[in-house]
This record gives structure tokens, C-alpha cells and sequence, in this order.
């Protein structure tokens, strides 16, 4: 039942565009130079919603939507920004530094890590809320990478390019609420992993320091993504 | 199969039934076999069988019969119910059948507990033992399966239950006549029926009470929502946590595969549908349909967004009906009585009845079913026979983790889903726990938040990391330990909670913060008046 993707126009931020009704709110405010924030969502994965910094309003619809899995509707008119939402995403990004052990000066990532980008564009100077300081293991069984819980947001990018672009289905995540880890295999090492191709996809799609390539000192961790749009456009291609 | 054939099935049971001069129904739902109703069950059959009686006087298991205060409940023939009941009593219980009922042990039949009742879906409970299909049978049981795939078309179903009004019982209240349509319309060569068993909410038993009681109304409920939408194959999502349920559904598909209720050709006609029991391991977010139908397909528990709903890509990317036990349940008396019957009954937006588990501190705890509409007050306290050891009513918690604390002054308000709502809560499963003074409202508030953070699954940041940022403010509040703008917060990421969660979960995970805010207040402020002005730890990242 495959119908062909018809042509929309709509609004965002007040500036009229015009779009394909099968593509989504934030990549098509990207393709025009909006930028909404996001952190779960990456180009060339299947999109989860799972952040919600991404949230945009919809004239006429008193809730909030995911900008990553909202479609393009005819005559839409899309608020990227307003006092709601910008107080929410500096809220949820400090939910997310409360959340786990995040300590830049110390991080391997650091001056290259996309949560520490997107506190410094939203303007989240501090942490106005109790640290939850849960303590954390670091698995470094992985003859070449390691995995720092501490430094784990939970987009679950690992787990989606995993599945989805290398086919081994190594991460998934266990627990949950705010006890969810990601996982390999059954919980087990990563370094014990059977399944793991040791391809290194998942520490380069990694938006923070919690996946790296061991050998790194501070801030020295480049992550190298240029592999996914190829992947992408080659599969597309199949 | 015929109409006749099955009319005679249900002669024959009948027939066996009426053979004797007694029957003597002991519950043996969950809540009874946890105050012994088996061991009783079986000293009556002993003593029966002691005296000869057998023949005469038949024992039966039955489901929940209401009162579970008063557990173990024996019902004997159609009119008493004795409570109470232990093994000691079975000598003169069975001696005194045909004679004058045991004072002491019975129920006064005019007690408001049961004269204020409207069984619709609760019809069968407690009267038919759940192990026997003659048993449903003889109570009607499947007569609007069979006229409906005989006699009517899948629109005619569909058009039945959209003039009856009936709306999902689950909690939002959806209609349930305009999502069978959804389904019916959608394109695709196969559909799927789920019936959605995982109730989860404390000190909610609806469901579980019915499946228990009554299997086959709730399988004949999902074969007729299969006939109307098109569906082949159907799932019950039970969590694992109620063994009886799930033990009563496995016989029930069985006979009725056996009979043909279910199965390759339903009752002789072109329509086949198959029922699969799944368990639930125990996750309260399961129970929102897009993480039941993750479960469902083997995968973790987790919603996703909606577009696309079930009804569009559901399981397995198939057109799929999602749907609530009580829901169900209420169909075959829909087919069978017609959707005039049922719209009488009610309100003018809510129509039917609702179940509700009566809980905490009331006296006559239990299962009870009302017409929409019923003010809390007579709930309360003229069915629940109001609060025990001369206490003070002081809330009612309706709609589990998602609902809300609602205070004396509107103990008024009719039970229906727009007039909870006004009050920041919902009607939710039917779950009712009532409150005396000695409760304290911000204890409740963290307790639900407690089991909201503990039941969020991870996925989404609000409700992840907010619903423990909520918790260990109101723990601090208990603690005496809250910093001075603990209000301020509080209001801040409920808000945050409930415009930005992924699922229902979190966006209603605030609600029971939020009207105890808006109630208790002064609760709140007498704790936070104690506190000595802690400030929140932050920091720099």
C-alpha cells in the first residue's frame, strides 16, 4: 500500500516551505537553516522521539511534538521556539547533566561532545537541580573501546546503529526508569561479546563521552560520522 | 452448528443445574482463596458428601461476588450470601439447606452494598462457575456471538456499538464504536484484536475479577470485535501476576476452540478467529498500547510516538484493535440486549455502567459495578458502607498513578469521564482508594511517584529523570529537608512532565502531585512551614 509522497507547504517560525508530506518536521527545518536543538535524533537512523529536546509547537494544537517523528502537514504553522519550550529543553538538559556523572573538564570528549554543545546554544549555565550521583561502572573489556554509564544519556543511537546499519544487534538496553543501562549481549562484557563485529560504528555515532576509542586523553576523542549518510544512501540505493 | 443445537446446549446445561435442589457457589476468586475459600470449599463437598447429598446438592467454585471484605462468601441458590464462612461452618451450612438461612453469617440482602449495584458486565460473576461453559451457556452466554455471525454484518456490529456510546474502560475513555470503525476502514489483509489484561494500577482488581469470573464473556467479547473489524487473530495480554486469570483463560480458549466458539470456522459460518494468551512480566508501562504491542511482538516493553496508531500499523505493522477487558466485556450484553438497552443506562456522555475495586479505608472493601453517573458520596458511602473505626473521610484516589486525590467538598460529583477530568483526575481502570484523616496527602502523592519512577521505562528524559526529581522533592518534604521554592519546583516539572513525556505515563505521572497541590495545600505548607530553608545542592557541568 505504497503511495506516492505528496507536496506540502507549511510554516515554520513564520517562514513558508514547501515539503515532501513523508518527511519530518526537523529535517525539513534543517534543510532550510532552522536549527532545533536534538540529541537522540541522528541523520540515518530510524527516528525515536526519545529526548524531546526536538519539541516544536503546532498552531491549533496545545501540545508539544517531537519535532524527529512529526510529519509535514498541508498548512501547518510550527513554532520552533517560544517561552514554553525553551524553558523546558534548558530543563531537560539539566535533568540530563543531574542524571548521571557528566564532569567535562575530565571527559575525553570534551570540546567535542554534543550534550555540552547543545547546554552551551541553549544558555544552561548551571544545574539548578540535586545531582543524582548514581554510581556507575566503566566496562573496558573491549580490546579497542570502552563504555563510561557514567557518561550515557540514553538515546540509544549505539543500540539503533547496531541493529539497523551493521546488523548484529549487539546493544540493547536493560533496567528501567532511570536504573536503564545499555547493554551487550545478555548484559555481559563487552569484551566477552559474541555477537560484536568490533566495528566501531556505535562509538562514532556516540553524541557524548560514554562510548570511546581507548588510547585517548582528555578532549582528544574526534568522532568520525561520515560513514552513516553513505551507509544510508548506499542501502537506499540496494 | 446450528441455532437450536445451541440452544439445546444451553437447555442440557441448564437442565443439569436445575437437577438440583441446591447448589452451594463458593467464590474462589483471588481475593476469597486468599482468606481460605478453598479449604471451605472443600469441607462443604465433604459434608455433602458425608450426608449422601451429592446428588441433590451440587458445590461449585464461582467468581468474585462483590464483597471481598467479608471473604470467604458462600452463595447459596440464588438469594443468600453468608460471609465469613470457615471450614467449621460447612456442618451447619449444609444442614441447614431448604431450612431457615444461618443469622449470624448472612448478609442482609437489602444492604445497600448490593441493592445499589447494576451488574452488566459483572452479570455472571459469582452466579456461574468460570471452569464451565455450560455454566455461560445456560446464562446466555455466546447467543450474540452466534446471531451475530449467523444474522448481522460486521457494519451492523460496529453500528450497535457506536449507538450504544460505550467508551473504553481502560482509562481515556475513547470511543469505542469510532476506533472499530478505524480498524474496519483500514487497509490490510490482516487484522489483530488485542484485549488488554495488564492492569496495573494499586489496588486496582477489575479485570482481573472478571477474568477470573467470567472468561468466556471477555473471549466472546473479542470474537465479536473480530467479526466487526475483520480480524482473524486475536491476543490477551495478561500480566503474569494474576495466575488464576490466566490458569481460567487457558481452559476457557480450550473449550471454547472445542466447541467451536473459537477457532477455524466460528459456529459453522466463514468467520475464523484465533485467541494467544501473552503474559506480561510484570511492567505497569505495558499496559499503554503501543509498549503492549512491542511486548506482544517479543521486544522490550517501550511506547513509541503516535502517528502511526494501532489502528493504521499496529502489531506487526497489521491493523490492530486495542481494547480493555471491561471494555470487552460489555460487547456481547451490547449485541445481545441492543445499544438502547445499554444507552438508558448512565449519563448523557458516558453511557453503561463502570466497574470499580472499592479500596483502603472503607468498609466494605470489594468489587463493585454502578451506572455512570453514581455520585462518589453514594459509592462511598452508601455502597461502601463509608469509613470504618468512626474515622473521617478525608480523599478518594481515583485512576491509579495516573489520577488524582479528589476532597470531601466534591464528594458530590458524578462518576463519569468529563466531571473527574474537571477535577484533575480521570476515571482511569476503576480503581477507587478512599482516605481517612489519618492519611497524609504528600505521603500519597510520593508513593504514586514513587511507583511512577519505578514503572517509567527509560526511554524518555521527562519522565525518566523528572518523575525522580519530583519523588525526591516530596520525600524531602516528608523529611523536612525541602528547599523554599519546593512549590514553585514542583509545579515546574509536573508541567515539563506533562507536555513533553513520550507517553501517557509521564504525561499523566504529575496528576496525582497536582490535586494534591491544588486540595491539601495546607498540607504541603504545614510541612514545608517546618522546613529550616534548605537549599537545593546544583552545580557546574
Amino acid at each position: 500500500m505504497t503511495t506516492e509522497p505528496n507536496v506540502v507547504t507549511l510554516t515554520i517560525d513564520g517562514l513558508p516551505i514547501g515539503a515532501r508530506d513523508d518527511q519530518t518536521v526537523l529535517e525539513v527545518a534543517r534543510e532550510n537553516g532552522i536549527e532545533i536543538p536534538s540529541l537522540c535524533h541522528i541523520d540515518g537512523l530510524e527516528p525515536v522521539g526519545a529526548c524531546r529536546l526536538c519539541m516544536i509547537e503546532i498552531d491549533g494544537d496545545p501540545r508539544l511534538h517531537a519535532s524527529c517523528v512529526t510529519s509535514c502537514e498541508e498548512g501547518q504553522a510550527i513554532r520552533t521556539r517560544s517561552h514554553r519550550i525553551d524553558a523546558h529543553r534548558k530543563m531537560i538538559l539539566e535533568m540530563l547533566f543531574a542524571e548521571r556523572n557528566h564532569s567535562c573538564a575530565v571527559c575525553v570528549s570534551n570540546g567535542q561532545c554534543e550534550l555540552q554543545s547543545l547546554a552551551q546554544k541553549t544558555g544552561m549555565d548551571h544545574v539548578d537541580m540535586p545531582y543524582l550521583y548514581p554510581k556507575l561502572e566503566v566496562d573496558a573489556s573491549h580490546a579497542r573501546y570502552t563504555l563510561d554509564h557514567n557518561r550515557c544519556v540514553l538515546c540509544t543511537r549505539c543500540v539503533r546503529v547496531c541493529d539497523e546499519i551493521e546488523g548484529a544487534h549487539t546493544w540493547d538496553v536493560m533496567g528501567r526508569g532511570v536504573d536503564a543501562r545499555v547493554i551487550t549481549d545478555m548484559g555481559t562484557p563487552w569484551g566477552d561479546s559474541r555477537s560484536c563485529t568490533s566495528c566501531g560504528k556505535c562509538v562514532h555515532v556516540c553524541p557524548t563521552g560514554a562510548l570511546v576509542e581507548k588510547g585517548h586523553s582528555i578532549a582528544e576523542m574526534h568522532k568520525k560520522r561520515q560513514f552513516l549518510p553513505y551507509l544510508t544512501i548506499m542501502r537506499e540505493r540496494r | 452448528m446450528n441455532h437450536d443445537e445451541l440452544l439445546e446446549m444451553a437447555e442440557t446445561a441448564q437442565a443439569q443445574n436445575d437437577a438440583y435442589d441446591h447448589t452451594i457457589r463458593v467464590c474462589t476468586a483471588a481475593g476469597c482463596l486468599s482468606s481460605g475459600s478453598q479449604a471451605v470449599k472443600y469441607a462443604l463437598e465433604q459434608e455433602v458428601q458425608k450426608r449422601g447429598n451429592e446428588h441433590r446438592c451440587r458445590v461449585s467454585g464461582a467468581g468474585c461476588m462483590g464483597l471481598c471484605a467479608g471473604g470467604p462468601l458462600v452463595k447459596i441458590d440464588h438469594d443468600v450470601v453468608y460471609r465469613d464462612v470457615r471450614v467449621h461452618h460447612s456442618a451447619s451450612i449444609v444442614g441447614e439447606l431448604g431450612g431457615e438461612p444461618i443469622r449470624e453469617l448472612r448478609i442482609d440482602p437489602d444492604e445497600p452494598f448490593f441493592e445499589r449495584q447494576h451488574p452488566v458486565v459483572l452479570q455472571n460473576c459469582g452466579t456461574i462457575d468460570p471452569e464451565r461453559l455450560e455454566d455461560y451457556l445456560a446464562a446466555g452466554g455466546y447467543r450474540a456471538l452466534w446471531s451475530a455471525v449467523h444474522e448481522r454484518s460486521p457494519a451492523e456490529i460496529i453500528d450497535e456499538v457506536n449507538r450504544s456510546g460505550l467508551r473504553g474502560r481502560g482509562g481515556a475513555g475513547y470511543p469505542v464504536g469510532l476506533k472499530w470503525t478505524t480498524v474496519a476502514k483500514a487497509r490490510g489483509a490482516e487484522k489483530c484484536v488485542i484485549c488488554n489484561a495488564d492492569e496495573g494500577d494499586p489496588g486496582a482488581f477489575m479485570d482481573r475479577s472478571v477474568l477470573e469470573g467470567d472468561p468466556h464473556r471477555v473471549l466472546e467479547g473479542m470474537a465479536l470485535a473480530g467479526y466487526a473489524v475483520g480480524a482473524s487473530q486475536g491476543y490477551i495480554y495478561v500480566r503474569v501476576e494474576y495466575p488464576l486469570a490466566v490458569e481460567r483463560l487457558q481452559k476457557a480458549i480450550k473449550i471454547a476452540r472445542r466447541a467451536n466458539f473459537l477457532g477455524h470456522r466460528v459456529c459453522g459460518t466463514e468467520f475464523s478467529f484465533h485467541i494467544e494468551l501473552r503474559l506480561g512480566a510484570g511492567a505497569f508501562v505495558c499496559g499503554e498500547e503501543t509498549a503492549l504491542m512491542a511486548s506482544v511482538e517479543g521486544r522490550r516493553g517501550s511506547p513509541r510516538p503516535r502517528p502511526p496508531y494501532p489502528a493504521q500499523s499496529g502489531l506487526w505493522g497489521k491493523p490492530t484493535l486495542v481494547n480493555n477487558v471491561e471494555t470487552l466485556a460489555n460487547v456481547p450484553w451490547i449485541v445481545e440486549n441492543g445499544s438502547e438497552a445499554f444507552a438508558e443506562i448512565g449519563t448523557n456522555k458516558s453511557k453503561g455502567t463502570k466497574v470499580f475495586a472499592l479500596a483502603g479505608r472503607v468498609r466494605n472493601t470489594g468489587l463493585i459495578e454502578v451506572p455512570m453517573g453514581t455520585t462518589l458520596r453514594e459509592i462511598i458511602f452508601d455502597i461502601g458502607g463509608g469509613i470504618p473505626d468512626g474515622k473521617e473521610f478525608k480523599a478518594v484516589q481515583t485512576g491509579g498513578p495516573s489520577g488524582g486525590c479528589i476532597p470531601a467538598e466534591h464528594l458530590d460529583t458524578p462518576v463519569d469521564y468529563e466531571s473527574l477530568r474537571a477535577l484533575g483526575s480521570i476515571m482511569g481502570s476503576g480503581g477507587m482508594i478512599v482516605m481517612d484523616e489519618t492519611s497524609s496527602m504528600v505521603e500519597v502523592a510520593r508513593y504514586f511517584m514513587d511507583f511512577c519512577k519505578s514503572e517509567s521505562c527509560g526511554k524518555c528524559v521527562p519522565c525518566r529523570v523528572g518523575t525522580v526529581q519530583i519523588h525526591d522533592l516530596l520525600q524531602a518534604i516528608l523529611d523536612g529537608k525541602a528547599p523554599s521554592d519546593t512549590r514553585e519546583r514542583l509545579e515546574r516539572y509536573a508541567t515539563l512532565l506533562r507536555d513533553a513525556s513520550l507517553c501517557g505515563l509521564g504525561q499523566s505521572a504529575p496528576n496525582p502531585v497536582m490535586s494534591t497541590l491544588k486540595f491539601f495545600a495546607e498540607e504541603y505548607d504545614a510541612l514545608l512551614g517546618s522546613a529550616h530553608g534548605a537549599v537545593a545542592e546544583g552545580g557546574d557541568a
